[in-house]
């Protein structure tokens, strides 16, 4: 679509701008402020350069935050997204209430808080009172998340896919939706095989929602805070620790409030880097589609 | 399917398809089922549990409440600092909805339809903020709202969860405002409309479907945000989420209470997916599709 050009749009920006400045701008600018000072108390301030900065990039545990955090971000996508398609090709079309009742089921677990997320996979997973921990132990396996590294590790990654994987999944059925009944006419007549059908048309069909899909869930995975905070407390050990616990940790638990803001810019870069990836493949692929 | 079999010449390929295709079709089917069950399985467990007693939960495992009791769900209800959560959590998750709802609809009509100087930036800006781990903003913002004397208010949480939910409402609310042809702004406007006018009156009940999935995504996401929640309140505004972790009391954790305030929380989630289920689908696409 053509726009016009009128600089006087900006005034309907304003709103947005002023209430989304209030509440980036002006934290963001006091992390920077806490990043190059050491802060003894109230008024007692001196200015250290970036030394902070030095100390984040060499910290030890913040690299094994960072690698586990990475691995984790891409364990989540190759579970969720395949899986997610799985799910929106078996799903039920037209608006019966078939539908309507495999939307709202499928969709529930998205609108529950994330510390019920939590608390709902502890009541399930524990062996004494929960249905997943008491199953595991009648067959044999000491299933135990609280002192298990591997255990907790999966049993998080299990909440995950159970938690978002609908996401994708509406997602993709939303993709789905959008080709014209013809398309698979043609096909038929053609005698294409069910693979041809999924490779040729209703692959690229989805192909801008699945690139939304993939940003959101890369981004959501790589924040994850409350859903192993509440299971897990990131323990044990740290193989539960992801970068927001550690850095919630850095800054609530040790008050160390220098080195956390200087990791808070470190990571916000991070995640900037990846979202301007993630924007410019966005943006590209939607004029792709116009012409 | 079957049209289709009928339409498809060469008559001998025709049922060996049709008979793979349904085939297939319910393995596919059998996934999804499978699927729901993996959803719906901790869910049941933690519903079956608010139903029964402390005593039934620790004594051994039940699949279903042998002496089901409401005592759970009584106490959340006849106790104010349980049921006070509930209130504060749905007054801000409102006020959040319609603040987000306010500043977005012109701001997504000015992106999708003009350019401007910085507009590719400023939207860039904007969907950075969606991007932003709430954990760096945590301390600065205690300290922010503490400064202003917002601090434990329902007003602090929803304008905390501004930060994320208005990029999205803009990036929602763009989507869907871009699949309207601008001949309709031009035609209101050569027969006289003024901005407002045809704003109100023409433009906002097109894309009225568009306004209920960004109200949907805006409360789904503030109802479920709980970090910057719970740092932004002590007791006046503090949300239902956090009362819970008051249930480990000195005689151990109250499990059947903590499954009957955890099955509560669902509850507000579940009605308004019911409201806007037939519009979920396109709504997750963003209006994009």
């Amino acid at each position: 679509m053509d726009k016009v050009q009128d600089n006087r749009a900006w005034f309907l920006i304003i709103p947005v701008f002023l209430i989304v400045a209030f509440s980036a701008v002006v934290p963001l600018m006091t992390v920077v402020n806490y990043s190059v000072q050491e802060i003894f108390g109230p008024g007692q301030t001196f200015f250290v350069g970036t030394e902070w900065f030095e100390a984040v990039l060499k910290d030890d545990r913040l690299h094994d935050a960072l690698v586990r955090q990475i691995i984790y971000s891409l364990a989540v996508l190759l579970i969720e997204i395949p899986l997610g398609i799985l799910i929106a090709l078996g799903m039920p079309g037209g608006r019966s209430a078939k539908t309507s009742l495999t939307l709202v089921l499928l969709a529930l677990p998205l609108l529950i808080p994330f510390n019920v997320v939590g608390t709902i996979w502890q009541i399930f997973g524990r062996g004494d009172i929960g249905l997943l921990g008491a199953t595991f132990r009648a067959i044999g396996i000491d299933y135990n998340y609280t002192n298990n590294s591997a255990h907790a590790w999966i049993t998080v990654l299990v909440m995950d896919v159970w938690h978002w994987t609908s996401l994708v999944a509406l997602l993709c059925y939303a993709g789905l939706q959008s080709i014209p009944p013809a398309f698979y006419q043609a096909a038929k007549i053609d005698g294409a095989s069910k693979w041809a059908v999924f490779r040729y048309i209703q692959l690229p069909k989805m192909r801008g929602v699945l690139i939304i899909a993939v940003l959101l869930r890369f981004m959501d995975s790589f924040m994850i805070y409350t859903e192993p905070f509440v299971l897990t407390g990131g323990g044990p050990g740290n193989s539960t620790t992801f970068l927001s616990q550690y850095l919630t940790q850095m800054a609530v638990g040790q008050f160390d409030i220098g080195k956390a803001a200087a990791f808070s810019i470190v990571y916000f870069l991070i995640v900037l880097l990846f979202s301007f990836i993630f924007y410019t493949i966005i943006t590209r692929t939607g004029e792709g589609e116009k012409k | 399917m079957s049209k289709a079999a009928v339409l498809a010449p060469g008559s001998l390929a025709a049922p060996a398809n049709v008979r793979r295709s349904t085939a297939r079709v319910s393995n596919r089917t059998i996934v999804l089922v499978c699927y729901i069950v993996f959803l719906m399985l901790p869910i049941y467990w933690m519903v079956n549990m608010s139903f029964k007693t402390n005593e039934e939960i620790l004594s051994g495992l039940t699949l279903y409440p042998h002496n089901p009791t409401l005592r759970n769900y009584a106490v959340i209800f006849t106790d104010p600092s349980w049921y006070s959560g509930y209130i504060n959590s749905i007054y801000y998750v409102t006020l959040n909805t319609v603040i987000s709802l306010t500043v977005a609809l012109p701001a997504a009509y000015a992106f999708s339809r003009y350019r401007f100087i910085g507009d590719k930036h400023v939207f860039f800006w904007l969907l950075t903020n969606k991007m932003a781990p709430p954990a760096v903003f945590l301390l600065p913002f205690f300290q922010l709202y503490q400064t202003v004397g917002l601090f434990d208010t329902h007003i602090a949480v929803a304008l905390a969860h501004c930060l994320f939910n208005v990029p999205l409402a803009v990036w929602i609310l763009e989507g869907f405002m871009s699949g309207v042809p601008r001949e309709i702004d031009e035609m209101a406007y050569i027969d006289g409309y003024s901005f407002p006018r045809f704003f109100g009156t023409v433009f906002l009940p097109m894309i009225r479907a568009g306004v209920g999935v960004t109200a949907f995504f805006c409360f789904m996401f503030s109802w479920v945000e709980l970090l910057l929640a719970r740092t932004l309140t002590s007791v006046d505004a503090k949300p239902i989420a956090a009362t819970m972790t008051r249930t480990v009391s000195a005689s151990g954790m109250d499990w059947g209470l903590l499954a009957a305030a955890g099955v509560l929380t669902i509850l507000p989630g579940a009605l308004v997916i019911w409201f806007v289920r037939n519009y979920i689908a396109k709504g997750f696409a963003l209006g994009r599709v």
